[in-house]
């Protein structure tokens, strides 16, 4: 490690204003920040001090994320491997090659075939993700001269769990691109946009491409297989057809075609206590999102509908299927995008939740709608903000003038 | 009463002047800098609407329809191509209205509003009104409800913008696209987002 030390040292001359690699100080200084503490600390006053910073609170998410990556490999496997069982069909080209390399037999009750099989359709989407989107990062580092920070960490991990299996990797590339640059670089970087980076890469992708983002054929990696998502075969066949292709559980667990990261709720849990316990995440819109979802959820319940199916589907379905838990956990409380006053985040939470079952029962153009709620919040949050901040400012001149 | 409902709820939301059909562009783009600007513009667009709306339609049905001076005993008259002239003629004399009440009783909007308020005579998003309730034939308390919905929908739009270039005071806009260019995209993202209503039938 000292070695390592010694060489970032070495070489950070050359890397000052003023030496020959002057421009390319903010990839030294990526570097440098991501292996080791930065070196600068504050001098003078305040006097609050606190180890947190964007590096620590970024990498936390990312810990956070660790049982949905693991859980986005094994299911995507697991739903392949169910579907060729079933098919008799097999891998081809060169994952493959590749699998059968290391032994792969296809067998759906086999945890490492799952997990094998998984990773070889995740993994390529996760690294173009993080190639292309690190690459636009980069540029607009270098040219604008500011830091290539750890904000993109967390970007390149969401964006790749929230892909179905079979997206195309030049779509992912596409998505990515817009996510990174429209989303956040334009404006100025990390901290400095006003919507989720992956959201709106996700969302440009839907819209720009909905054949393969949306639909009944993509969750499941094995061509000409067609898994509907829970939710799209609640919108057409209601409570029974849900019950009859699986139970509550599976949805909890994760069991069910759905985007890769996003279906099991289980492991988003996980990261919900990380985030809750370290404090990274915000409590506050996690709950009243949650509210949010159950209380419109039961009210539609209560209502019944003899033509909209969807009103069937009650609060602790709404909950563990979709897209729901992921988006509430890790994008709902993002902290560039979301409403920063305690009070503006109860709100915040609460029309997020609303908004998503809104999209999902009463809109019948799209069955998920988790990602364009979460985005209707983050324009709205600004404006809450600013609305609480009046408020306060508006009582407490009562006590000064009083 | 539903019925009126659905209708409130879909030009509110789902058929949002600003951000669906990209009306009153001009106002939308150059008034959003300050909330409290845009949320006094806004309840100006609102009243606006909610009053030529209902009047157009008056006049539109009493007057403009084919028949419609039958009240006079003149039969066959079609006075529809003049609509446009009459449309903007009410909108005027509203707006005039509308300013000189703010000069009167709120002055210091009426100052921050500028010549942003006259400008609402041509902002499209009004006109667009008027003619959308004569091309989907609303009846008199349907436009009522048409033209306060649709003028709360665009004032949403607008107040829900100038958050977010108030908050965009933290952000580092690269040169070229600092001002109106980041404005549009601003704008464009927000139209993203608003896709979720598209679709819904009430």
């Amino acid at each position: 490690m000292k070695l390592l030390r010694n060489l970032l040292d070495k070489y950070r001359p050359h890397f000052l204003p003023g030496s020959k690699y002057e421009r390319l100080y903010p990839l030294y200084e990526a570097a440098d920040s991501f292996i080791y503490t930065p070196g600068e600390v504050t001098a003078g006053a305040p006097h609050v001090r606190d180890s947190i910073d964007l590096k620590r609170v970024m990498i936390t998410v990312v810990i956070a994320l660790i049982p949905c990556f693991f859980m986005a490999m094994w299911n995507t496997g697991y739903q392949a491997n169910s579907a060729m069982q079933f098919t008799g069909g097999s891998v081809e080209g060169w994952r493959g090659v590749l699998l059968e390399a290391l032994g792969y037999t296809a067998d759906p009750n086999r945890f490492l075939d799952n997990l094998l099989l998984g990773a070889a359709w995740f993994v390529p989407i996760y690294l173009v993700t993080n190639i292309v989107g690190g690459l636009w990062e980069a540029l607009f580092c270098l040219v604008r001269r500011h830091e290539l920070n750890e904000g993109f960490l967390v970007t390149g991990s969401l964006f790749p769990l929230i892909c179905p299996p079979t997206l195309p990797l030049w779509q992912v590339a596409l998505g990515i691109s817009f996510g990174v640059v429209i989303g956040k670089e334009i404006f100025g970087g990390t901290g400095k946009n006003f919507l989720n980076p992956a959201l709106t890469g996700r969302a440009f992708l839907f819209f720009a491409y909905p054949a393969q983002i949306s639909g009944n054929s993509v969750w499941t990696a094995v061509d000409g297989v067609s898994g509907a998502t829970v939710l799209s075969q609640a919108a057409e066949g209601g409570m029974q057809a849900v019950m009859k292709a699986n139970s509550w559980f599976d949805a909890f667990v994760g069991t069910i075609p759905g985007s890769m990261g996003e279906t099991s709720a289980l492991a988003c849990l996980f990261g919900a206590a990380v985030l809750l316990f370290t404090g990274i995440g915000a409590w506050r819109i996690m709950l009243s999102g949650l509210l949010g979802a159950v209380a419109l959820s039961s009210l539609f319940q209560l209502i019944g509908s003899t033509t909209n199916l969807m009103f069937e589907l009650g609060p602790h379905w709404h909950l563990v299927i979709g897209g729901f838990a992921f988006g509430l956990v890790f994008m709902a409380t993002d902290p560039v995008s979301g409403a920063m006053t305690p009070e503006g985040q109860w709100l915040y939470g609460f029309l997020i939740g609303t908004m998503c079952i809104l999209i999902r029962v009463i809109n019948p153009a799209f069955p998920e709608g988790m990602m364009l709620a979460i985005l209707f919040g983050n324009v709205f949050a600004p404006l809450i903000d600013q609305l609480v901040l009046k408020f306060h400012i508006k009582r407490r001149l009562r006590h000064v003038q009083g | 009463m539903e019925h009126y409902l659905n209708l409130l709820i879909r030009s509110i939301f789902i058929e949002n002047m600003a951000l669906a059909f990209f009306l009153g562009m001009c106002t939308f783009l150059a008034v959003s800098k300050k909330v409290d600007t845009a949320i006094g513009l806004g309840i100006a667009v609102v009243v606006v609407q909610t009053i030529t709306v209902p009047v157009n339609n008056l006049i539109y049905k009493f007057f403009l329809k084919e028949g419609a001076l039958a009240w006079l005993g003149l039969e066959g008259t079609n006075l529809t191509f003049i609509g446009l002239i009459c449309y903007i003629g009410v909108i005027a004399a509203m707006v005039q209205l509308l300013e000189m009440v703010l000069d009167r009783f709120f002055p210091s909007l009426y100052n921050s509003l500028g010549i942003f308020l006259p400008l609402i005579t041509v902002n499209c998003a009004i006109l667009g009104g008027s003619l959308f309730m004569v091309e989907r034939d609303y009846n008199f308390s349907e436009s009522i409800v048409f033209g306060f919905g649709s003028g709360l929908g665009w004032a949403l739009a607008l107040v829900a913008l100038a958050g977010i270039r108030e908050k965009m005071k933290y952000s580092d806009v690269p040169v070229g696209l600092r001002g109106l260019g980041i404005t549009f995209m601003i704008a464009g993202l927000m139209a993203m987002a608003f896709m979720a209503f598209s679709g819904i039938q009430l």
